[in-house]
């Protein structure tokens, strides 16, 4: 009970850390260049405190809940002893062999990103400021597949030990490709979607799961090879909301299509 | 379903589906694929409470606090005509929140340790704290630079896809010519840099900024500060390892 207190209290500690600068940059503005009072102090005073505990509360959870048994699990799981790879292991890296490591990532990688806080929130104000034309949940959804499908192809990259820029320019041209053709309102929030999902639930699992895959195939460097899991993971989404958006695009118009299509057979 | 009418109530259900997922992922492998018993069931039901309660706090406090801050803010820096002051302050608050991120100043150690195993640096200390020093450094400048370039395009205007293609472009062509120990790193700094506080504090400012302005439109303009800010970082890293 007694670790659980110190642990909440340290961990409130380093988010009120994190939170000051934040805090002493706004009233330093608020006050001294806009020079007038925060309007709803009394809220706005609620509000921070509720988002400190939350965060608060949100972290320690993690580390007692999630964390300790998700990386273990991802070290077993990039473990010798568990993929048992069939064929001469000095011979050749079958890439066949990993394929829970696959599996576990693109899982991983979607139910993490749709806990991520940040990506709630953006997900909020772009339901609202769109008028409900953009669905929060839909949004999260595409963000989600995105993630899986990235981290589930960097961990392929890391087994098969092909160079990260390779994938890293195709997925810039095909993000170029999908912006010219895709509808001009949602180009914004796509863009944005890349660098939300990656905070605090999925660095950690996926950053475990990275170096303990680097680290169990012979002649990867667990320093370099490790990262860039991270850069999957935002790069992916963007494909994800962009191909979304032309997705509910194309069936927008398909529906009006069929609309007129009736009336002027009613005709 | 039934129906919930405590609003609160709703939130943490809302919070515990959003969580769900995860535990099943989880307890699936564990169970049916690793073919382990799971571990610590009692910390594992406290830490869960303790995230679904965390997660409704935030959302809670998000829609009362770091919204309408950031979009009072933008209100009054618009209001107030001034653009050097509306700069200074884009450019404060993302060096201010990336400064301090604890998830950079890992990967920035992990780097130093990586450049000294390199050769590039001494292995000393001094050496590998001057350049896990310099390398958050240059984050948070990069940080703090997209914040402002976001701004100014907000208020010129300017098409997104116009800055970020040709920023695309630069990380291509730097990664060419960066050592390729640093590629990795840099390729992962865009994403560490934005934390859980920061980005519902831009997004409002963005979005609260083209609201404010005449001609903008929120959904095409007020989006797109976060993209800089994961992709400055990309460019400015690389730049940092071509030059040490």
């Amino acid at each position: 009970m007694m670790t659980l207190l110190n642990e909440i209290f340290s961990t409130l500690l380093s988010t009120l850390r994190d939170v000051t600068p934040i805090i002493f940059v706004i009233v330093f503005f608020q006050l001294v260049v806009i020079r007038r009072p925060f309007s709803h102090l009394k809220d706005l005073v609620m509000g921070m405190f509720f988002v400190i505990l939350g965060m608060t509360f949100f972290l320690v959870g993690l580390d007692k809940a999630l964390f300790p048994l998700g990386t273990t699990m991802a070290e077993q799981l990039t473990s010798p002893d568990f993929i048992n790879p069939s064929t001469d292991q000095l011979i050749s890296i079958a890439w066949q062999d990993y394929y829970w490591v696959y599996i576990f990532g693109a899982c991983i990688g979607f139910a993490t990103t749709l806990a991520e806080p940040a990506l709630i929130a953006v997900a909020i104000k772009a339901q609202q400021i769109s008028g409900g034309a953009i669905k929060a949940w839909y949004l999260r959804l595409a963000v989600s597949i995105g993630v899986a499908v990235g981290i589930s192809l960097g961990t392929y990259r890391i087994v098969s030990g092909i160079d990260l820029y390779m994938f890293i320019i195709a997925g810039y041209v095909i993000v170029i490709t999908q912006t010219i053709f895709s509808p001009k309102l949602i180009v914004g929030l796509a863009y944005d979607s890349g660098g939300v999902t990656t905070s605090t639930v999925t660095v950690p699992l996926v950053t475990a799961l990275g170096i303990g895959l680097a680290s169990s195939i012979p002649g990867r460097n667990p320093l370099l090879d490790g990262f860039g899991l991270i850069a999957f993971a935002s790069l992916f989404p963007i494909m994800a909301v962009l191909a979304y958006a032309q997705f509910a695009d194309w069936i927008n118009r398909r529906a009006q299509l069929k609309q007129t299509e009736k009336e002027t057979e009613g005709e | 379903m039934f129906q919930v009418k405590n609003k609160f109530i709703k939130q943490l259900l809302g919070s515990f589906m959003d969580l769900l997922p995860i535990f099943v992922v989880i307890f699936v492998f564990q169970l049916f694929i690793l073919h382990k018993p799971i571990p610590n069931l009692g910390d594992i039901a406290v830490g869960t409470a303790f995230v679904v309660l965390g997660l409704t706090l935030f959302i809670q406090g998000l829609e009362k606090s770091l919204f309408p801050i950031g979009e009072s803010m933008a209100y009054a820096f618009s209001k107030k005509g001034s653009l050097s002051w509306l700069l200074l302050f884009a450019f404060s608050l993302g060096f201010g929140t990336t400064a301090a991120e604890p998830a950079l100043i890992a990967v920035a150690a992990e780097a130093a340790r990586i450049a000294a195993d390199g050769g590039m640096i001494e292995q000393t200390e001094i050496a590998k704290n001057d350049y896990a020093f310099g390398l958050r450094f240059t984050v948070a400048f990069s940080v703090g630079f997209a914040i402002l370039l976001g701004v100014l395009r907000i208020i010129r205007g300017w098409p997104l896809h116009y800055l970020i293609i040709p920023g695309y472009i630069g990380v291509v062509i730097m990664t060419f010519f960066a050592p390729d120990a640093i590629i990795g790193i840099a390729y992962d700094s865009g994403g560490v840099t934005t934390s859980t506080i920061t980005v519902p504090l831009v997004t409002a400012l963005g979005v609260g900024l083209a609201s404010a302005i005449r001609g903008r439109n929120p959904m095409t303009d007020g989006f797109g500060l976060i993209a800089f800010a994961s992709l400055t970082p990309m460019i400015f890293v690389m730049a940092y390892g071509m030059i040490l």
